[in-house]
C-alpha cells in the first residue's frame, strides 16, 4: 500500500504539490489526470524518491519511504518518466536486461533471461531485440522503456504518460497490457495520463489533480462525470455512453 | 578471425616500438649477448613500449568513463578540467615542496585533478546546459582558468620552462627506474572492468540509474576518482597527450556501440595501438632525433576528430 500524508513540494516560491493526503489501493490501475502544471509528474517522482518532498511522509507497505534501501526499493517500485532520452548506442535487449539489475547486478540467471524475454514478448519487441535503440521510432522506443520497467518486475509500477509517441494500436495494446499485469500478476499500477477516454475505459480508480491539490479522487465512474471534469479542466465536457462505455467529448 | 588479425597488428606495433630508435638494435645481436644493445633494450626500449601500451589504454578508458558519466560524447579529461587542475597541483608542489618524493607529488596532483573534475561536474549540473556542445566548451574554459593560474605562478617563480618540458607528452625520457609508477593505473583499469555494467547504466542518466537501485552519485564519484588518478599518473609520468580520450572511445562507439562490457578491451587496445603508431612516427620522422609524441598525436588526433565531427551521423 502507498500512503501519502501532508505531502508538499515547492520549486522556488511556486507550490507544485501542496498538502496531499492520499491512499493508493493495491492491485488496481489508478490513473492520475488533471490540467498541465497540476503537479502530477512531481507527485509520481516523489513517490519513487527521485524528487525529495519538502514536508509530509510517504509510506510504502507501512514503512516510511525514506528508510527503504535503494536496492530493495528498486525491486518493489519502478518509475518510467516521460521523455527519458539518452544517446547510448545499445540494443533493445541490452536495455531491457538492465531492468534485471536490482536482482542480478549484471550477471543474468535463467530467471532473469525469462523475465526479459517475457517483457520483450508482451511489448511486441521480439523482432527488434538486436536493433540499436538510437535507430528506433518514438513509439518503439517508448515500448522498449516500458519493457525495461516490466523486466524490473516490481509490485508497484509508476508510469508518467506512457502513451506518449504511440499510435492507436500500441496505445490500446499498452493499456491492455497494464490491465493484464494488474489482473493476472497482481501489480499495482499508477499512470499519469492525458487521454480521458483511456482513463475512463481502463482505470479502476482516478485521481484528479489541480493546482497541486487533489481535486477529487475515487472510483472511475465517480470521476468521469460531466460536472467534475468540466470544472477540473475549465472547459465544457460532455459524456456519452457508447456500447455501455462512457466517452468524453470536448472538441467544441 | 578478426581477433587474431587485431592481435597480430598489436604484436607488429609492439615489435616496431621495441626495435625503432636512435641506436639500431637487432634481435640477433640481443640473443648473441651484445651487452650494450641488451642494456639499451632493457633500460629504455622495454620500459618505453610498456609505458606506451599502458598510457594509450588508460587515456582511452578515462575518456570512455568520462563520456558515460557526463552522458556526453565530447567530454574527456582534457576537456573537463581534469588535466589542467592536475597541472595546477603540480605547480603548487614545485613551489612549496620542491624536494618532495614523486609519490607525494603525484598525490597532490591527483587531489587537485579530483577536486577540479568534481567542480566541473557540479558546474555542468548547475548550468544544466541543454546543448551537448556547450558542456565540453564549458570544460575547456573552466580548464583554462586553472591552467592560467598555474601559468601565472610558474611565470612568477621562473618555472615555465620546467613545467612545459615536464608536461609535454614525451616518451623519450621513460627509463627503467623512473617509470614504474605507471603500473599503478593497472588496478584502476581492473576496477573499471568490474564496474563496466554500472558505468553503462550511469550513461543512461540519473533517473534510470536511481530507478534501478543504483547510487548515481556514488558511482559517479568512483568514476571521477579513477579518471583523476589515472590521468594524473599519466600526466606525471609522460606528460599531456591530447585528443586520445575523445577520438578512441568515439571511434569504437561508432562501430561497436556503447555496451561497455563489450567495448572496454577493444577501446583500451586501440588506444595502445594508436599511441604506439604515433610514437614510432615521432621517433622516425627526424631520426636520429625525436619530436615529442604529443605533437604527432595532436596532428593525427585533430584530423581524426575533425573527420568524426564531419560525419553525417551524429556521434
Amino acid at each position: 500500500m502507498i500512503k501519502l500524508t501532508d505531502l508538499s513540494k515547492k520549486y522556488g516560491v511556486k507550490k507544485v504539490v501542496s498538502k496531499v493526503n492520499l491512499s493508493l489501493t493495491t492491485n488496481k490501475l489508478t490513473a492520475i489526470i488533471g490540467p498541465n502544471g497540476a503537479g502530477k509528474s512531481t507527485l509520481l517522482a516523489m513517490i519513487s524518491r527521485l524528487v525529495p518532498s519538502d514536508t509530509g511522509e510517504i509510506f510504502l507497505d507501512h514503512q516510511s519511504l525514506k528508510t527503504w534501501k535503494q536496492n530493495s526499493l528498486a525491486k518493489k517500485l519502478s518509475l518510467l518518466k516521460q521523455a527519458s532520452s539518452f544517446e547510448l548506442k545499445i540494443t533493445v535487449k541490452e536495455l531491457v536486461e538492465f531492468g534485471r539489475f536490482p536482482y542480478s547486478k549484471g550477471h543474468l540467471t535463467e530467471v532473469d533471461h525469462q523475465k526479459v524475454n517475457q517483457a520483450l514478448a508482451i511489448l511486441g519487441l521480439k523482432d527488434l531485440v538486436n536493433e540499436d535503440i538510437s535507430t528506433l521510432s518514438g513509439g518503439q522506443l517508448q515500448r522498449a522503456y516500458i519493457a525495461l520497467v516490466l523486466a524490473q518486475d516490481t509490485d508497484y509500477i509508476l508510469l508518467d504518460e506512457p502513451l506518449n509517441n504511440l499510435d492507436m494500436k500500441y496505445e490500446v495494446q499498452i493499456m491492455k497490457t497494464l490491465r493484464y499485469l494488474v489482473k493476472e500478476l497482481g501489480k499495482t499500477i499508477i499512470i499519469v495520463i492525458h487521454d480521458l477516454n483511456f482513463a475512463a475505459s481502463y482505470a479502476d480508480e482516478i485521481i484528479a489533480m489541480k493546482n497541486g491539490k487533489i481535486f477529487k479522487s475515487g472510483l472511475t465512474n465517480k470521476i468521469i462525470d460531466e460536472k467534475v471534469l468540466s470544472k477540473l479542466y475549465e472547459i465544457p465536457i460532455q459524456i456519452q455512453n457508447i456500447s455501455g462505455k462512457p466517452f468524453c467529448l470536448y472538441f467544441n | 578471425m578478426k581477433k587474431i588479425v587485431w592481435a597480430l597488428i598489436l604484436i607488429v606495433l609492439i615489435w616496431g616500438s621495441l626495435f625503432a630508435g636512435a641506436s639500431p638494435i637487432s634481435l640477433k645481436q640481443l640473443v648473441n649477448g651484445n651487452s650494450q644493445q641488451q642494456l639499451i633494450f632493457l633500460t629504455t626500449r622495454i620500459p618505453r613500449t610498456i609505458s606506451l601500451i599502458i598510457a594509450g589504454a588508460t587515456l582511452s578508458i578515462c575518456g570512455l568513463i568520462m563520456q558515460h558519466l557526463t552522458q556526453n560524447k565530447f567530454v574527456s579529461p582534457g576537456s573537463a578540467g581534469t588535466t589542467d587542475s592536475a597541472r595546477l597541483g603540480i605547480v603548487i608542489v614545485m613551489l612549496f615542496f620542491p624536494n618532495a618524493p614523486l609519490l607525494f607529488r603525484s598525490f597532490i596532483a591527483f587531489l587537485f585533478a579530483f577536486m577540479g573534475t568534481i567542480l566541473f561536474i557540479y558546474l555542468i549540473n548547475f548550468l544544466a546546459a541543454k546543448n551537448k556542445l556547450m558542456i565540453p566548451l564549458i570544460g575547456v574554459m573552466f580548464g583554462n582558468i586553472f591552467g592560467s593560474i598555474a601559468t601565472f605562478f610558474a611565470y612568477q617563480f621562473n618555472l615555465i620552462q620546467n613545467m612545459t618540458s615536464w608536461l609535454q607528452g614525451n616518451f623519450s625520457t621513460v627509463m627503467k627506474g623512473n617509470y614504474e609508477l605507471i603500473y599503478l593505473t593497472l588496478p584502476l583499469l581492473l576496477i573499471t572492468y568490474l564496474l563496466a555494467y554500472q558505468f553503462t547504466i550511469v550513461g543512461m542518466g540519473e533517473d534510470i540509474t536511481k530507478n534501478l537501485g543504483l547510487n548515481y552519485q556514488f558511482i559517479q564519484l568512483i568514476g571521477l576518482a579513477i579518471v583523476a588518478l589515472a590521468n594524473t599518473l599519466i600526466l606525471i609520468m609522460v606528460g599531456n597527450i591530447p585528443f586520445l580520450g575523445i577520438i578512441i572511445p568515439n571511434l569504437i562507439s561508432i562501430h561497436y556501440r556503447d555496451y561497455i562490457k563489450n567495448t572496454l578491451l577493444l577501446t583500451a587496445t586501440t588506444g595502445s595501438a594508436f599511441l604506439l603508431i604515433c610514437d614510432i612516427i615521432a621517433r622516425s620522422i627526424i631520426a636520429p632525433y625525436e619530436v615529442p609524441v604529443s605533437v604527432v598525436v595532436g596532428i593525427l588526433g585533430s584530423l581524426i576528430f575533425l573527420s568524426l565531427l564531419l560525419r553525417k551521423e551524429p556521434l
